[in-house]
């Protein structure tokens, strides 16, 4: 079972987490055509290599981002969201 | 036939006989026997009929692998003959067998073989109708060519999960195991030695000087207390991050080890030659294993094919054991057995250098062929190469290579925290394999930060003599197994090859190849070389197929553990109880389903319907979620979420919420009192709170407002008190809460004290009558419950269940979020224009309601009822479709007989077009009868609403 590093809580089993998808931009609802809306909905990019994923420690409900390998599932890092305003 | 003298059998105990029964008749053996062993000293050697073919099985490896050794115990099927021991009175079958072992009826299934090739199901049996494979050939041929029979009466068993950590997990307890945990733990690492076997030592137990060396190993490993020794433990996959489960017995240990050493050793690969699957023809292993640990001589006059020195060991091991040896066969061109050699020599052994092409007998080996002679001889003993044992490394991601020098598989691991030692390793000299051991512990230690010594390599002079290729004598006629559990042989791999087939991965699959028990432990290597030469490419470019765990069969009791479901109870719980009620599953919880016996069921709900509307009834809602919004942006942060506003509200007031998610779909419902600027307390149904609560923490990691969540869906306890007269009960409360009706008006939110509670009050209710509902601490619930049923009394206030709620409920037409909605209903299709704001910028959905608006409804929520009395059959259930011109447009979501209204009432979908008031639509009833219906308005009961403002 893979240990995932969770930021406030450490590293935990994996089945303590909830995975809530790839971090993607939030449009503007307002300025955003009908088509494009629907592929933010249901789309995913689905890559290779690094992506950063939104995660969940389930019993602290802590949300946090992971950023992983999707080809070898290797995790490189893990950080709270208050890092996005910096990025 | 007797047992050989001691010191062989050092696993039976000969003073204790024990009595078992094979296949009807009685036998006896030794504590300390296996099944096969037992069965071998009074010379049954056949053991099973094999899968495909019927042919006469026995034992081969006495490793546990082969199907070939699997027999029926009463309520166990697929019992490894080879592994499991006997006990007094055990009653052991053959399995596969129709009539008995030794006169099994499908036995002409051989003589058929050769109009049955590989690929013969899939072509034969797939007529005459579409439905033949299903209703005929699959069941007669599961009869034919199966395994054990499943007891479904078999007892009940305790099963248990466990965690365990250690600093290294050594998984394999011979001689390089044994030597690696006792470095690791000498260093000082906290470690953990698991192995299958009920004693340690591997191959030191059974091979030729081993014993003392074991010995002296088992002596300093008890004296680390720092070493946990797991026998009978199967290692049975390797995950992510080092973490294994073990499985011994009924018990799962589910295990994270910091750094894992596998020493699983290697397996001895059978030859391949026409009859190799004869009784009586077996691994040298197998040999030295019936000898050594149990015994039991394994013929009386052998032939021995050795291509490495092990074979001479076990040659001189049988001519120890008095067993005549008619000669031993080495395939290798000026092969030696070195120093043993000369020793076998000595012994006026006859050694020819050749194959063993053939083999003949009916149930039992009577002779092979060698060149052009037939040598007589009732056993045959294989001893030509090894194969690692991949499975758990390759789990790891190691990759497994062929080198054609060697003729031998090798291990290249990945970048992790695992190491492999001894055979595993492709080691075999006793001390070299210390070395390496040593030196993987060393390793091991150093990734710990416990590393203590360097250790000096040894070279291994017996590793590029351990496997010699060229053993694979196909024949004309066939009957020259590669795997022997799905009687596959050479030429259905090469017809597999020549139906174009060239990957191994679709050969395995067009074959079945290695799909058997033993999983390619025995078939892998011999498949490669076979595939490589029909496709003219090397092994290691064929290689094995990928192993995955598990690595050998578990139990799905195993896999479930102690079966103790969470049951989640309100703090009132046993009041319940003790008026009598009905305790039903809500999910995790427990709930008053109505109150009284349960024979009087029907009528007891009525009761209670009629008390909430005709006088006043009380119902424990603490099941459902609370959740406490506080911080600055609270307001701003609801209003995020739910589709109403909410920064205007006034302190002390209730507010509706509904829940879209992005889609525009409906997810949950609430209310949510606003008890000062900076704090609201919100409702979520019972079984939405745990996913609201995450997703209202998912949005606010995006959103970043100034406001914390916390679910105090436990911490709350809280009861609905419902009905005309519910006035009457809470102002006879002591406490300073002014419940009179213009003290406390509808939808208001006071907190204060209740019969010394602190309690938060809300006027809002499901039922549609006047309401109060009344939330406090868990830790106060019965002492407000108590209470209120004081009080209640005089009234006649009567608690009611779920069953009463949800025909109120629906009666006012309320919806039930999940059982009138599902994963694509819109605010629109329910008729909850008025629940979305038109005024906010944003909310979570807002943007594809309105896109699912400018589309059109193509669906949406209204009312029916149906005025057959109850229990007609003549009116639709849950799920009935609704239809327009014969296709179904919808479906019937809730309905129930109302004894307010003696009518059966429905919520259903219907075609947008069809949703006005009054119009018709067509109900198909389960009975098939179809019913045209006027839709009505959901609320069928109080259509103004005026009686929960009263």
């Amino acid at each position: 079972m893979k240990i995932l590093t969770c930021p406030m809580n450490g590293p935990r089993n994996i089945n303590e987490f909830q995975s809530f998808g790839p971090l993607k931009a939030n449009p503007d609802p307002d300025a955003t055509s009908d088509a494009d809306w629907a592929r933010h909905l249901f789309r995913a990019d689905n890559s290779r290599g690094t992506i950063v994923e939104w995660w969940r420690h389930v019993p602290s409900n802590y949300f946090f981002l992971a950023e992983r390998n999707a080809t070898t599932n290797e995790v490189i890092r893990t950080f709270d969201p208050s890092e996005l305003e910096q990025m | 036939m007797s047992r050989l003298p001691a010191p062989w059998g050092n696993r039976i105990n000969r003073d204790v006989p024990v009595t078992f029964s094979f296949e009807g008749r009685t036998n006896q053996g030794f504590a300390g026997d296996v099944i096969a062993s037992a069965l071998a000293a009074k010379g049954q050697w056949m053991l099973s009929r094999s899968f495909k073919y019927h042919r006469p099985r026995g034992l081969m490896s006495m490793a546990g692998a082969e199907a070939d050794t699997l027999v029926q115990l009463p309520s166990d099927p697929n019992v490894q003959a080879d592994r499991h021991p006997i006990s007094q009175g055990l009653r052991v079958s053959a399995q596969n067998v129709n009539g008995s072992l030794a006169r099994d009826r499908d036995a002409y299934m051989d003589k058929l073989g050769r109009f049955l090739p590989v690929g013969f199901y899939y072509r034969s049996f797939m007529g005459p109708t579409r439905n033949s494979w299903l209703k005929m050939w699959e069941p007669l041929i599961r009869k034919k060519a199966g395994l054990g029979v499943v007891d479904l009466k078999a007892p009940h068993a305790d099963y248990e999960k466990a965690n365990l950590f250690c600093d290294l997990l050594v998984v394999g307890g011979g001689l390089a195991g044994l030597t690696a945990a006792i470095e690791a733990a000498e260093a000082g690492a906290d470690v953990i030695l698991a192995d299958m076997e009920p004693v340690l030592g591997g191959a030191l137990t059974y091979g030729r000087d081993g014993v003392d060396r074991l010995d002296a190993l088992l002596k300093q490993a008890a004296a680390l207390p720092n070493l946990r020794v797991m026998t009978e433990t199967v290692v049975n996959g390797w995950f992510e991050d080092n973490w294994l489960p073990l499985i011994r017995g009924n018990k799962l240990y589910k295990t994270r080890a910091r750094e894992v050493l596998l020493a699983t050793g290697s397996v001895e690969q059978p030859a391949v030659f026409r009859n190799n699957d004869l009784p009586g023809i077996m691994l040298g292993g197998a040999a030295q294993r019936l000898m050594r640990h149990y015994a039991v001589k394994p013929g009386h006059r052998t032939v021995v094919m050795a291509a490495n020195i092990d074979g001479y060991r076990v040659a001189l091991d049988l001519l120890e054991a008095g067993v005549e040896l008619a000669a031993l066969v080495d395939p290798r061109p000026g092969g030696s057995g070195g120093a043993l050699a000369s020793e076998l020599a000595a012994t006026g052994t006859k050694v020819i250098q050749g194959v063993v092409e053939e083999a003949r007998g009916k149930t039992h080996v009577t002779a092979v062929k060698v060149g052009d002679d037939w040598l007589d001889c009732d056993l045959a003993v294989i001893s030509v190469g090894y194969a690692p044992m991949w499975q758990l490394p390759c789990h790891a991601g190691a990759k497994l290579g062929y080198d054609e020098d060697s003729a031998r598989f090798s291990l290249t691991l990945p970048d992790a925290a695992l190491g492999i030692a001894g055979g595993l390793a492709g080691v075999f000299a006793a001390d070299a394999v210390v070395a390496d051991a040593q030196q993987a512990a060393q390793v091991a230690l150093q990734r710990l930060n416990l590393s203590t010594r360097e250790i000096t390599p040894v070279a291994d002079d017996e590793a590029s003599l351990t496997n010699f290729e060229p053993v694979i004598a196909s024949h004309p006629m066939g009957k020259d197994f590669v795997d022997r559990d799905e009687d596959i042989q050479v030429k259905d791999l090469q017809n597999a090859v020549k139906e174009g087939y060239r990957e191994l991965e679709l050969i395995k699959r067009f074959t079945t190849v290695g799909m058997g028990p033993s999983q390619g432990r025995h078939s892998a290597l011999a498949t490669a070389r076979v595939v490589a030469k029909a496709t003219d490419r090397s092994v290691d470019q064929i290689g094995v197929t990928t192993a995955r765990p598990p690595f050998g069969p578990e139990t799905l009791g195993v896999l479930s553990g102690h079966h103790h479901p969470a049951e989640r109870r309100t703090a009132l719980h046993r009041e319940h109880i003790r008026l009598g009620a009905d305790m039903r599953p809500v999910g995790a919880w427990r709930r008053p389903y109505f109150y009284g016996p349960k024979v009087d069921a029907k009528r007891l709900i009525e009761e209670e319907v009629h008390a909430v509307r005709n006088g006043v009834g009380i119902l424990d809602v603490s099941t459902l979620g609370g959740l406490e919004v506080r911080g600055p942006d609270a307001g701003e942060f609801l209003n995020r979420i739910y589709t109403l506003a909410y920064k205007k509200q006034p302190v002390g007031r209730c507010r509706y919420c509904l829940m879209t998610n992005e889609m525009g779909t409906v997810i949950d419902d609430g209310v949510a009192y606003r008890l000062a600027e900076d704090l609201y307390y919100v409702t979520a149904t019972t079984g939405a709170v745990a996913r609201v609560y995450a997703d209202m923490l998912f949005w606010n990691a995006q959103w970043r407002l100034d406001v914390d969540v916390l679910n105090v869906t436990s911490a709350f306890s809280g009861f609905n008190i419902t009905g005309p007269k519910a006035r009457d009960v809470v102002t006879a409360l002591d406490g300073d809460i002014d419940f009179s009706r213009e003290g406390f008006a509808y939808l208001d939110g006071h907190s204060g004290t209740v019969a010394g509670v602190p309690v938060r009050a809300m006027r809002i209710g499901f039922t549609g009558e006047l309401s109060y509902e009344l939330h406090c601490p868990s830790t106060y619930a019965k002492t407000l419950w108590d209470a209120v049923i004081k009080v209640g009394e005089p009234v006649g206030m009567r608690p009611y269940g779920l069953e009463a709620s949800r025909i109120l409920r629906l009666e006012k037409g309320h919806i039930l979020i999940g059982q009138d909605t599902d994963a694509l209903t819109s605010p629109d299709e329910l008729g909850f224009e008025w629940a979305i704001s038109k005024t906010k910028p944003f909310f979570v959905g807002k943007r594809s309601i309105e896109m699912r608006r400018n589309k059109g409804l193509s669906r949406k929520l209204v009312g029916l009822s149906f005025d057959a009395p109850q229990g007609d059959p003549n009116v639709p259930g849950e799920s009935c479709l609704v239809l327009k011109d014969d296709v179904p447009v919808g479906h019937i979501t809730s309905v129930l007989w109302s004894p307010t209204l003696s009518a059966h009432i429905a919520l259903a979908y219907v075609h947008g077009d069809d949703a006005d008031e009054g119009s018709v639509v067509t109900v198909k009833c389960r009975n098939g009868v179809r019913l045209n219906v006027p839709v009505r308005g959901h609320t069928f009961f109080d259509a103004e609403n005026k009686r929960q403002e009263l």
